[in-house]
């Protein structure tokens, strides 16, 4: 469909109009690292994220405590740094597994048999409540989507103000992923009677740790 | 494919949507609390009249360097491994995507929210090739069981209530507990529906903005549908019109922060999803082929016209839908086109040309609500305005299809004579003495006009006399 191409641009070029000035991007609001958190934390909340504050190690703990509690048997991390810390401490009651497979090998289990993932992130934003994930070969991109219940380790230095201070800070315009996320808060859908109903497609919980 | 038509369908169609009652207190309901959700999203009128200055002048310049970012934009997503493909009108667009899906043998698809594709026709034409599609957006799946098309841009179901929705499931999943719980219903849905993620053979998906710097598109949502739907199934396939495309990545938070909250009155929605390529050889999952179909159907020709090409800045948030007292009033399906509300009378007739879209710039009451609320500055009601100027007096040059079409010769005569009447002094005072000597005879029915008023009457004396007596008129 070349010719459909260039039929296409040629319409476009027929003509030429000033290209307006867009101003300088708005600078981003300093504030402290406590004051982002807050920010954040509020943001979240606001559209039923959950928000926990931890001492750095103290995740796995969380962890123990929790997901046998919320009826979680089935817990499913990446091939990263946060799966070898959970092989390394398992948590009784509660089975571990490990993306670390090609997705078409294990669909249904995937869909129908994990109550959880977990995943770190690249960071968040303050202004919306919003989580910065690139998924890859260590997390990929179903391990913080099809699973009911998502958790997110977040590092507490890594919170950037707004979505602007964060595409230029990670550089993201330099080089993005296959597939790059901004997720606040759990699915939710409005589409019947506009009632607010959370867990349509996505996961109906997420629980941000915030580290640190 | 959905066509206003004359004015007489479209009247019709009006009659038949008031006469709905329970549809109407659907659309009243809905369309209050999204007004009110917008409102307390964007409180301050300085603040948004800066905000949306910028993003019209981001759009405004995206659309200037239109075929240039195109090239770009094609030249990094080819980089990125995305395939693009270029078509002229909807038939090329669903011949691509089948071409595209019997290459992969993919016999069933999961769809994600697209009105370009709704353009096109696209569900129609793939099901007449044998390929099963499920809309997986919660609203498009419910008018799909309907066998309807969307009645909103944004809220495609927005006119049924929870007891239609209860029924329409209960005759599509009868093996499934019926319930008229909201709640209960949304499960149901993602019951039904996750299987479909897991088998579906490709997702086809829309686009809500086109970055050229990195060669990424760029999807927003709530419901998680559009994620999965564009990175479970091992082909995806997008599709959008060619306007959607901006220069820089930086660009991108000023629009995306007025797109939600004008849309809902969310300051960001669940899910922005940034896809810049299919599944690399390390990863273990995504699509192992991305393509994105780039759509003309009448963008161009739009885009050539200096009165019109504004309407490309839109960025489809239903702001002007939302805020639009003949929408509120007569719903999505009275319009009987694609694009309902402003945006649909100013897009539609362009697209469709005068003679058949042409009668949606009639169901517009001038009362400029949608151009206040437009987040990129459309002036919605002048151009709505201009296309009727252009329905039956165009400008010589007018390359609207149509132009001119709608004119009345009896109308015309009519304006003509008032113009001659009017433009003389003693014309005109000849005409005003003739009618006040034979004001009785005005008549007292005048059509539409006479329905809830009352026809006007010359009155006794013109004010010709008493104002020349007085001095104030020669
Ligand atoms: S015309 Fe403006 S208000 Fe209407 S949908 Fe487009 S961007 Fe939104």
């Amino acid at each position: 469909m070349n010719e459909a191409r260039d039929h296409i641009l040629k319409r476009l070029r027929t003509v030429r109009r000033e290209a307006p000035d867009t101003g300088a991007p708005s600078p981003a609001t300093g504030a402290d690292g406590e004051t982002l958190i807050a920010r954040f934390r509020a943001a979240l909340e606001a559209v039923r994220g959950e928000v926990h504050r931890l001492r750095d190690g103290d995740w796995v703990g969380w962890l123990a405590r929790e997901l046998p509690a919320r009826g979680v048997g089935n817990l499913l991390a990446g091939t990263g740094e946060i799966g070898h810390t959970l092989q390394a401490h398992p948590i009784p009651g509660v089975t571990l597994h490990r993306y670390d497979r090609p997705v078409e090998d294990w669909k249904d289990a995937l869909f129908d048999h994990i109550d959880a993932g977990i995943t770190g992130c690249r960071g968040a934003i303050a202004a919306t409540g919003s989580l910065i994930l690139w998924p890859g070969p260590e997390e990929p991109r179903l391990l913080s989507l099809v699973p009911p219940l998502h958790i997110v380790l977040l590092d507490a230095a890594n919170l950037h103000a707004d979505l602007a201070t964060a595409i230029r800070s990670q550089g993201w315009a330099q080089g993005l992923p296959t597939n790059a996320l901004l997720i606040t808060g759990p699915s939710k859908t409005a589409d019947i009677e506009q009632t607010l109903t959370w867990g349509i497609h996505g996961p109906r919980e997420l629980v941000v740790l915030i580290l640190g | 494919m959905n066509v206003p038509g004359s004015m007489t369908t479209l009247r019709a169609r009006v009659r038949e949507a008031l006469g709905k009652a329970p549809v109407r207190r659907n659309f009243r309901a809905a369309m209050d609390g999204i007004r009110a959700k917008r409102a307390a999203a964007l409180p301050d009128a300085t603040d948004f009249a800066q905000r949306r200055a910028r993003a019209a002048a981001i759009r405004a310049r995206a659309l200037a360097r239109l075929p240039e970012l195109l090239e770009r934009l094609e030249q990094r997503l080819e980089a990125n491994g995305i395939q693009v493909h270029w078509a002229e009108d909807a038939t090329q667009a669903n011949a691509i995507v089948l071409d595209l899906l019997h290459r992969a043998g993919a016999r069933s698809v999961i769809k994600g929210k697209s009105m370009v594709s709704e353009e096109t026709g696209l569900n129609d034409a793939l099901g007449e090739a044998g390929v099963a599609v499920v809309e997986s957006d919660l609203g498009e799946y419910i008018v799909q069981l309907a066998g309807e098309p969307p009645s909103h841009i944004v809220a495609p179901a927005i006119h049924k209530n929870r007891h239609e929705v209860a029924a329409l499931f209960q005759a599509h999943h009868p093996q499934r507990e019926a319930t008229e719980d909201i709640e209960g219903l949304t499960a149901e849905a993602r019951q039904v529906l996750r299987r479909r993620f897991a088998q579906a053979d490709a997702g086809i998906s829309g686009v809500n903005f086109l970055v050229a710097e990195t060669g990424t598109l760029v999807l927003v949502e709530n419901e998680g549908n559009g994620r999965l739907s564009t990175s479970a199934p091992p082909l995806h396939i997008a599709i959008t019109g060619i306007e959607k495309v901006i220069e820089r990545l930086d660009e991108l938070p000023p629009l995306l922060d007025l797109l939600t909250r004008s849309a809902t009155g969310q300051p960001i929605t669940t899910y922005v999803n940034f896809i810049s390529g299919p599944r690399r050889a390390d990863e273990l999952d995504g699509p192992r082929e991305v393509h994105l179909v780039l759509l003309d159907n009448g963008r161009a020709r739009i885009h050539a016209d200096p009165l019109f090409a504004d309407t490309l800045r839109c960025i489809r948030c239903g702001s002007c839908i939302n805020h639009c007292p003949v929408y509120v009033q007569v719903g999505g399906h009275a319009y009987g086109s694609v694009y309902p509300g402003p945006i649909g009378a100013l897009l539609e007739p362009q697209r469709l040309g005068l003679e058949a879209g042409g009668s949606l710039t009639s169901a517009c009451t001038l009362c400029g609500a949608c151009g206040d609320v437009c987040p990129v500055a459309i002036p919605l009601p002048g151009l709505i305005n201009q296309l009727r100027a252009e329905g039956v007096e165009p400008r010589p040059d007018s390359p609207l299809p149509d132009a001119g079409r709608l004119r009345h010769r009896g109308e015309a005569l009519l304006w003509r004579l008032w113009a001659t009447i009017y433009a003389h002094p003693h014309r005109y005072r000849w005409l005003a003495r003739l009618l006040t000597a034979l004001r009785r005879l005005a008549p007292r029915r005048l059509g539409a006009w006479t329905r809830w008023r009352e026809a006007p009457r010359p009155a006794a004396r013109d004010l010709h006399r008493p104002g020349a007596r007085s001095g104030v008129l020669r």
